[in-house]
């Protein structure tokens, strides 16, 4: 994992100590709230609906015990004993008070953390492949780039105005796991012909409103001109994204309106012409000094397999039900990546106590590899290095903190925004929804029959809940004072990226369960085969045989 | 004219208040001062300016809202979230906390 050097903790304790200035003129009255409020957002501060709320980073979605013992704690000090992470591998806290945020963000700073960069329109969070460094399919570590990425984009004086928000996601893998292509920058580590590795940059996509999938202006980057042509996009953006209508600012509308040839032809000018000044590019030495912090830890050579592991999953079948959904292959003869579910059956999507918190800090210590955790965009934890040996033991462990729900991947594990129950902007409520189908599909043999689901919550159209690449996406929607869903099918958010489409007029609140029953009941009665996922079996019939089940004769 | 109530949220600790008939920002919106008319709905409007000014609150805003079984409550269902706290988190929020815990500010 990286570690801060001076400059990085000197920046992050001087930004504490300025905003600790800025709570202090806030609460004395020598500021008013549009002049403070964007110095908040800068710091991951927002007025919700019951108080304010603290998103704090996570770089990447790399973090370890230690920084996890740290947001229990302030779970448990600061808010009301639980955190809740978030479709950007970030975590919030919901019951945050303005005049002790300064100290919150002192303690982050303990830790090398802080909320820098989690909110207004400046470079977010990047966002990154999970599994990275342990991916079976991975071609080039994301982490070194996207920390790269994190201290160019960090306080960066041309880009901290821009138009609107900008978030880069970054994966070295075959398989998307990072959602790369709905981000206003995508990025693919990849080789070419000679075996060097660069990145293909796509632009412009994203959720929201308006929906878009990136499209690709270079399909090959090379890594060490990454920083520049970031920056030529950014610039491009910066100058001609619109600043008239907040909902036609991000750069998905640009791409869009301009055309991507021509934003192609705008940023590969503007690339060409930063080349011939200084260039912003990391001299090789400090290249290899970042990546040096990712490079792969010094595993145990261990065989293939482990008898006490295979002997568990031959007598217990919870556990070889938990290790067939929630643990998945490694690089590394003798290791696995685990998955922690924070989806237990009618529980809250991305929810986790402080004392679980404390539990997975005390099984990566114990069990995982650098005691490293990742966070996922689908609202669970990682722990990427696991000896096959150790999984029995992690296992119980897990499930004395209930936190070994099997189901990573399957109807169950749902991504929810908070919605009405917290936030400001949502129209409905998402939590309740989540867990009623939860509670729906509760049988776990019953979700290992329908197989691979993505079900995908927002509680209004800013789709925080990705419901717009669900394979089943909900939105809420505020109908004449009542909350009311629309019911979307066929959207995804791997590389064969989709955007969902209607399937025609919306649901109750309590509608919208049977509707999503009867979606995955007609799927398993048209499927050609119980290998075949449901959204294959979208692609091959279409939305009709779905919609006539949920209209009926009104579907014609 | 529907009745109108005035919300806002504490500035030290985003706390969910009202005004209340005795012009106190209460944390329990069954204390909120409720008007009809555009006089006393002016009447809110001034005491949001002069509060927001005085940095007591922030925030603050006109709200619906309809009295059922005697007492005031919010006439969507965000703003009665707000009175209560989370549907799903029946233990936390206004609705978890004992009623003599009557939070006063200003």
């Amino acid at each position: 994992m990286y570690r801060y050097d001076e400059f990085d903790a000197t920046l992050v304790r001087e930004r504490v100590s300025q905003f600790r200035g800025q709570v202090a003129r806030r609460v004395a009255g020598e500021l008013t709230e549009d002049e403070f409020k964007p110095l908040r957002l800068m710091n991951g501060l927002y007025l919700q609906i019951h108080a304010y709320m603290l998103r704090v980073a996570i770089p990447y979605g790399t973090f370890d015990a230690r920084q996890m013992r740290k947001l229990a704690h302030i779970a448990r000090v600061y808010d009301k004993g639980y955190g809740h992470f978030t479709t950007r591998q970030n975590i919030q806290f919901n019951w945050i008070k303005l005049d002790e945020t300064p100290d919150i963000l002192d303690e982050l700073a303990d830790v090398e953390m802080h909320a820098i960069q989690t909110s207004g329109n400046c470079i977010r969070n990047t966002t990154a492949d999970p599994y990275a460094g342990a991916a079976v399919d991975e071609v080039e570590d994301p982490r070194a780039w996207a920390e790269i990425i994190r201290q160019w984009s960090s306080f960066h004086p041309e880009f901290s105005f821009l138009p609107r928000k900008f978030k880069i996601a970054v994966t070295g893998a075959t398989h998307d796991r990072a959602a790369v292509r709905v981000h206003d920058i995508g990025l693919i580590a990849k080789k070419n012909e000679a075996g060097e590795i660069g990145f293909e940059v796509m632009v412009g996509g994203g959720q929201g409103r308006t929906p878009m999938i990136a499209k690709t202006i270079r399909d090959f980057v090379p890594r060490d001109h990454l920083l520049s042509y970031l920056e030529a996009v950014l610039r491009v953006y910066n100058m001609l994204g619109r600043r008239d209508n907040k909902y036609k600012a991000r750069i998905k509308i640009l791409v869009h309106e301009v055309g991507v040839e021509e934003i192609r032809s705008l940023v590969e000018a503007e690339w060409e012409a930063m080349q011939k000044e200084t260039s912003v590019d990391l001299p090789t030495a400090e290249r290899d000094r970042i990546a040096s912090y990712f490079s792969a830890p010094a595993f145990e050579v261990l065989a293939d397999t482990d008898r006490g592991f295979e002997a568990r999953r031959f007598e217990d079948r919870d556990f070889a039900a938990w290790v067939r959904s929630n643990v998945k292959p490694h690089r590394q003869t003798g290791y696995a990546i685990v998955d922690i579910s924070l989806k237990p059956t009618g529980g809250i999507p991305g929810d986790i106590t402080a004392d679980q918190m404390d539990t997975v800090a005390d099984i990566a210590d114990a069990f995982a590899v650098g005691s490293e955790i990742r966070a996922t965009y689908q609202q669970n934890l990682v722990l990427p290095h696991v000896k096959l040996s150790d999984l029995p033991a992690v296992y119980d462990r897990l499930k004395a903190a209930e936190l070994a729900t099997g189901n990573i991947g399957l109807a169950g594990d749902i991504i929810a925004c908070p919605g009405l129950d917290y936030c400001n902007l949502a129209n409905a409520r998402s939590i309740p929804i989540a867990q009623r189908i939860s509670e729906r599909f509760a049988d776990l043999n019953r979700q290992f029959d329908i197989g691979p689901l993505e079900i995908k919550i927002s509680g209004c159209i800013n789709a925080c809940g990705h419901h717009h690449v669900g394979h089943i996406g909900i939105l809420g929607v505020d109908r004449k004072g009542e909350e009311h869903y629309q019911l979307t099918l066929g959207g995804r958010a791997d590389e064969a990226a989709a955007i969902g489409r209607i399937t025609g007029p919306g649901f109750s609140y309590d509608g919208i369960i049977d509707a999503v029953e009867t979606v995955v009941e007609t799927y398993l009665a048209i499927r050609a085969n119980p290998e075949e996922r449901f959204i294959d079996t979208l692609d091959r019939v279409g939305q009709d045989p779905f919609k006539e089940r949920l209209y009926g004769a009104k579907a014609a | 004219m529907a009745a109108k109530a005035l919300k806002a949220n504490r500035l030290s600790d985003g706390e969910a208040v009202w005004l209340s008939r005795t012009g106190i920002w209460e944390t329990r919106v069954t204390l909120a001062r409720v008007e009809e008319d555009a006089d006393g709905i002016a009447a809110l409007e001034d005491a949001a300016r002069t509060a927001t000014a005085d940095c007591i609150v922030v925030d603050a805003e006109l709200i619906d809202m309809e009295i059922r079984d005697g007492a005031p409550v919010p006439s969507k269902l965000k703003e009665r979230i707000r009175a209560l706290g989370p549907t799903v988190r029946l233990d936390l929020g206004k609705q978890a906390e004992p009623e003599s815990r009557l939070g006063k500010v200003a």
